[in-house]
């Protein structure tokens, strides 16, 4: 730490170089925050929350759904605490462009989520309220919606029975998403069940359900009841998937595309040529110093410490440029994420994305400093001095 | 007095950038190509060329003495292309395949509002209408060409992923549809028979998927279907598997109803017409559009999130290598300072010394963009890939890396020489002789 002052000074030796390094380390990291940040809004598996949950899906495909007498069924099986359902509805606000994230959920879906925090009165107004709907804040906000306000909202799917595919609906709730929730849960919009099946034009759809979420009594049950779930309607005409929440939600995003690979390819590129755009920016500084490194050595500085001091350089240059891009991206991405009007569902930079770069920042910087750290820590005095 | 000079001279040189870059993106390939060429005739013809070409010679000879920093200019021009051209041409692969799954001779008939056909459903007599309404091209029976269709989504796993889920849509489709849509050709089997559990699978959902092999049997809803044929149309609708309309209602329950109706018209003239007649029709409430509307439409969003993400990401990249260019163009002036107020001292004007280290940048820069959009080129093109669709279905694309992407990515590769390559070459012209003559 002593030697801080000299390595700034060796680090700011040529201004203008340091200057254009540290903008081109800056645009990396700046990329990586923000490229890591859309990673994390297509993984949204990761919530810890809902390790105790399962989904219960038909076997065949997402598009059919179950018959709503299976509720019953799977609440008996041993290890279940209780079984939720939610509908599938396809609303769209105004424009066909202003998708909703809509469900038709049974009454105790909101007991099921807990991450979903809604005030107490509110999930009385709820529970209490034929047409109400309990809305995400930031979905509330973007349409400007209040608790009170009458909303109509269109499916594509369901029309209603009389002929009209406009559902009226009172915004009953507002609900936050608790911390460490999946991301875009607080994106949705909750309605009664009941009221789905009474007012749908199709009456079969009434009578079932798209899926089940079961709540666990302990999250390590979960292979033998998903098992016993899938043995109940087993060769029946509605064969059923059981499998953990992360594992649905992690193969619904994989569908999407393999984002996290493509993510890692662009980054693969960007570090490579970062590597050695700074691991040449090094080896020039530290040729150019050959000189000073020489007299540091005559003056009794050893081989070590001249070879941990170029180290350090590499290191404090990528740190300065990779902070101060991650801080960045810290700015940008929720910018954008408001941009894009809730098409992009960014999260903001978490502490794991800040780690990893970090981490990267240390290796990158021993990695580039490593080699004209050596040559330094080789220099020989006399040739050094005499300019050989 | 020096310093308003100086800005004066800065902002004067902020201002060439930013006017090059412009005029740079609007400018077509032949304008290129002949101010290339002009410059060729100029350095061949005048003595200020003749000049520019010795010392550009000069400089070039030099850039094996200064590898490590030149590949720095090389490598990072090569991955700022390589990424950009990568992400457009996934982008272009993705709104080439579903703009080429559709035509202005054929019609999509949808429930109103649906957006997509597995939202929508028409009951038969909805379908009949749509069949006979004005319009619609007859065969020599004087039956209309019309194809009631349903979608369904089943869950197959991906090759070489077991476990994993995939949504492959499912197609119901009537016997008209050879007429419909020409575009699609077997080439492995036969056709499936109507009213048999036959298959034919799509030549991209076969490569991706697991099982659909012909004479492989697969389960859906509970049944087992049998792949009959592969069939090949290079557009989107090879993700999918068809069967007979039929079949697939009774498999999945759908009684006689169908999703959507698709028609053969007179010709693409005959759409307005048979649009208004279905329009006026009080017993139908429907959304009507040519196939190549309808199939366009669907790929709007993801190309323009794709084709934004990857112009950010190429942009972000461009500047790193901005700086890196210019880092090294800087040392390498700095290194021929001796040699540059030689020339300057006997002679030499400022223009050819200006001109020949933005030529050297210049072409680092376009060895750095051939080799990244070479690359990509050679890695990506035809590469396959999927994604979810429309109809909550996997659609089944190739990237397409075309001459014009690859002409894109040589572009952005230029200009971030030009950038690299003009302050450092204002400053070796600034250069005063005498101090530059004396350093070292």
């Amino acid at each position: 730490m002593k030697y801080l002052h000299l390595i700034w000074a060796a680090l700011f030796r040529r201004k203008a170089r340091t200057f254009f390094t540290l903008i081109s380390i800056l645009a990396a990291f700046l990329l990586f925050g923000m490229l890591d940040a859309t990673r994390a809004a297509f993984s949204s598996g990761d919530s810890v929350i809902g390790v105790d949950r399962l989904v219960t899906t038909s076997r065949y495909s997402i598009i059919q759904s179950l018959p709503s007498s299976l509720g019953g069924r799977i609440a008996a099986v041993p290890g279940v605490a209780t079984v939720a359902s939610a509908n599938w509805f396809g609303g769209i606000y105004q424009d066909p462009k202003n998708f909703v994230l809509s469900f038709a959920v049974s009454d105790n879906f909101l007991d099921v989520y807990r991450e979903i925090e809604l005030p107490a009165d509110q999930r009385k107004a709820f529970d209490a309220t034929r047409t109400g709907a309990v809305v995400g804040e930031p979905l509330a906000k973007r349409f400007g919606w209040k608790v009170g306000d009458k909303i109509p909202l269109q499916s594509t799917i369901f029309p209603q029975r009389n002929g009209d595919k406009t559902w009226p609906f009172d915004i009953v709730g507002i609900y936050k998403a608790a911390p460490g929730a999946a991301n875009g849960t607080d994106q949705q919009f909750f309605f009664h069940h009941k009221y789905f099946q009474e007012a749908n034009a199709f009456q079969g759809i009434g009578t079932t359900v798209g899926w089940y979420i079961v709540k666990l009594t302990s999250p390590d049950k979960a292979d033998a009841v998903a098992k016993a779930i899938d043995a109940l309607s087993a060769n029946s005409d509605h064969e059923t998937k059981t499998q953990t929440e992360q594992a649905f939600n992690a193969s619904f995003a994989k569908q999407l595309g393999d984002i996290g690979l493509i993510v890692s390819a662009i980054m693969g590129a960007v570090f490579f040529t970062l590597i050695l755009l700074t691991g040449n920016t090094m080896a020039q500084a530290v040729r150019e110093r050959t000189n000073e490194l020489a007299v540091l050595k005559t003056i009794g500085f050893s081989s070590r410490s001249v070879l941990c001091m170029v180290l350090a350089e590499g290191v404090l240059l990528l740190l300065l440029g990779g902070i101060l891009g991650l801080a960045l991206a810290g700015v940008v991405v929720p910018i954008v994420a408001k941009g894009s009007g809730g098409m992009l569902n960014l999260p903001p930079l978490g502490a794991q994305t800040w780690v990893l770069g970090i981490v990267l920042m240390l290796i990158i910087g021993a990695l580039v400093g490593l080699l004209p750290a050596i040559r330094a820590m080789r220099l020989n005095i006399v040739d050094a001095l005499a300019g050989r | 007095m020096t310093f308003l000079k100086k800005l004066g001279s800065g902002l004067l040189t902020l201002l060439i950038v930013a006017v090059f870059l412009a005029v740079w993106i609007a400018l077509p390939w032949p304008a290129i190509v002949a101010a290339a060429v002009l410059l060729a005739l100029w350095m061949t013809f005048t003595r200020r060329g003749r000049q520019t070409w010795e010392v550009t010679k000069v400089g070039l000879a030099t850039v094996t003495q200064r590898l490590g920093s030149s590949s720095v200019v090389v490598v990072g021009i090569a991955g700022v292309v390589g990424v950009l051209v990568a992400m457009l041409a996934m982008s272009e692969g993705f709104a080439e395949t579903l703009r080429s799954t559709g035509n202005d001779q054929t019609a999509i008939v949808l429930r109103g509002g649906s957006q997509a056909e597995l939202n929508s459903i028409l009951d038969r007599d909805s379908a009949n209408v749509v069949i006979q309404a004005p319009g619609v091209k007859k065969d020599a029976q004087g039956k209309p060409i019309a194809s009631g269709e349903l979608v369904v989504v089943a869950n197959l796993p991906k090759k070489d992923v077991p476990d994993s889920d995939s949504n492959v849509p499912i197609r119901g489709v009537s016997e008209d549809v050879w007429n419909l849509r020409g575009q699609v050709k077997m080439v492995e089997g036969r056709k499936f028979k109507p009213g048999l559990r036959e298959l034919i699978v799509g030549k991209g959902a076969s490569a991706q998927f697991e099982g659909l092999e012909v004479g492989k049997s697969i389960r859906l809803a509970g049944q087992t279907w049998t792949v009959v044929g592969i069939f090949d149309s290079g557009d989107a609708l090879e993700s999918e598997l068809w069967g007979d309309t039929q079949s697939v209602a009774s498999a999945y329950r759908r009684g006689s109803s169908v999703q959507s109706v698709t028609v053969l018209l007179d010709s693409p003239k005959a759409f307005d017409t048979f649009k208004a007649s279905l329009a006026a029709d009080p017993r139908l409430k429907v959304d009507v559009s040519t196939t190549r509307e309808y199939f366009g439409k669907q790929s709007e969003g993801l190309t323009k999130v794709l084709r934004a993400v990857g112009i950010t990401v190429g942009i972000i990249m461009a500047i790193g290598a901005v700086f890196g260019a210019l880092n090294t163009m800087f040392a390498a002036i700095q290194a021929r300072a001796r040699e540059i107020a030689t020339l300057r001292a006997i002679g030499f004007r400022g223009l050819p010394v200006v001109v020949s280290i933005m030529l050297e940048t210049m072409l680092l820069a376009l060895l750095g963009g051939l080799i990244g959009a070479g690359i990509v080129w050679v890695i990506f093109n035809g590469y396959t890939a999927s994604t979810l669709g429309a109809n909550f279905s996997q659609v089944v694309f190739r990237f397409h890396v075309s001459a014009g992407l690859l002409w894109t990515g040589i572009k952005w590769a230029l200009a971030i020489g030009f950038i690299g390559g003009l302050f450092p070459a204002l400053r070796a012209a600034r250069l005063p002789v005498t101090t530059a003559l004396r350093e070292l």
